[in-house]
């Protein structure tokens, strides 16, 4: 039985592909199309009411929201493939406070820029230049924290690499290549090394075989 | 040693604060006054670099954003007091999945319409009643899939308590209480019965009593 993942196309759904991989949790992908309304249609809503992506089943279990089931992958299979929740329940307290900032400082920025820059010219829709810049400028602000934080340890929950850290691979990539904001990263010393070793890392290099949507 | 939690009276702290209740360990508050801006301060920036409330210490260990915390202490403690988090992994699981529902469906829209409606005012900021309206109307929507949801089973991760549900009970007082929008409850009768429920733990009258609200 392996797990199916939802969207893989989608950079949501890649935070579970890349953990599955770390993980070495075997899984296979089914396509939802966005831009068709795929994750729309009543049967999907069926599995997902909020008619977003990611969404996995694994036997009779089904589950959403990317960042819920990194959770439970690494817990799951904590003593599998790479430990992603550290080694103590301070340690994971850690990890947790730096998931939610990635979804709650990081993300939301970044999500604004995605949505204007990319998504906007795919679907045709006008962007909002004021938006784009405000939300370089918040990004800008939490990555000058997280420099201070990257100058004192090597990742974000400490000197080990964890869900926290995983969390941004696929949004920070479309930052990098797609966006044209790569300066963000590179003109902050210990954000670019940090970036450097976390894009490099076998599981993600094999998860962005699986393409992007723009 | 207690744990120290700052910004009792605010709404995120009390996230933490209901789930050190539940949990039966001690605490004591540290207040911040984000109207003066206390949360800005540099030495108040040495915890948090964010700027934002609650914070946690715990003798020399200190942690920041409210559902990190209580991850934390369901965890820590998780023979102790209400447990929080399911029995198995698979209803952890699930918790998890609420608790997301919770800060990536359900709070944006919220917080708006508590920026707007409660905030503003208070600030002297005028209100923008389109943010207002929209708002509202993505609040409805997330509310019928609980509403579906909570038809099938008495809390939102099965029919156990546990934090998905506890993290809904700040900003859900004020939608109830201070903003009168409480027919968005009210008009859905699972809704209802669950905020009936929730909102009658002793654990969160206590908090309510003690720490009060701005609002």
């Amino acid at each position: 039985m392996v797990v199916k993942v939802y969207g893989a196309a989608y950079a949501s759904p890649k935070r579970v592909l890349v953990c599955l991989v770390e993980k070495e949790v075997d899984f296979e992908t089914i396509p939802i199309d966005l831009f068709k309304g795929e994750h729309k249609h009543p049967e999907f809503l069926k599995l997902q009411p909020f008619g977003t992506v990611p969404l996995i089943q694994d036997g009779d279990y089904t589950l959403y929201e990317s960042r819920a089931i990194i959770r439970y992958y690494a817990e799951k299979y904590k003593s599998q493939g790479t430990a992603l929740l550290g080694k103590t329940i301070e340690e994971r307290g850690l990890v947790e406070q730096w998931l939610e900032v990635e979804a709650h400082n990081f993300h939301p920025p970044l999500n604004n820029l995605v949505l204007h820059i990319l998504f906007a010219s795919a679907l045709g829709f006008p962007s909002d230049p004021k938006v784009i810049q405000e939300s370089e400028e918040k990004l800008g602000k939490v990555l000058d924290i997280y420099e201070e934080r990257l100058s004192k340890s090597k990742y974000l929950a400490g000197d080990f690499f964890s869900l926290a850290d995983l969390s941004h691979l696929p949004f920070t990539q479309y930052m990098v290549t797609l966006l044209g904001k790569e300066y963000l990263i590179k003109d902050r010393k210990h954000v670019s090394a940090w970036w450097n070793d976390i894009s490099n890392r076998p599981s993600w290099k094999k998860v962005l075989e699986f393409g992007t949507p723009f």
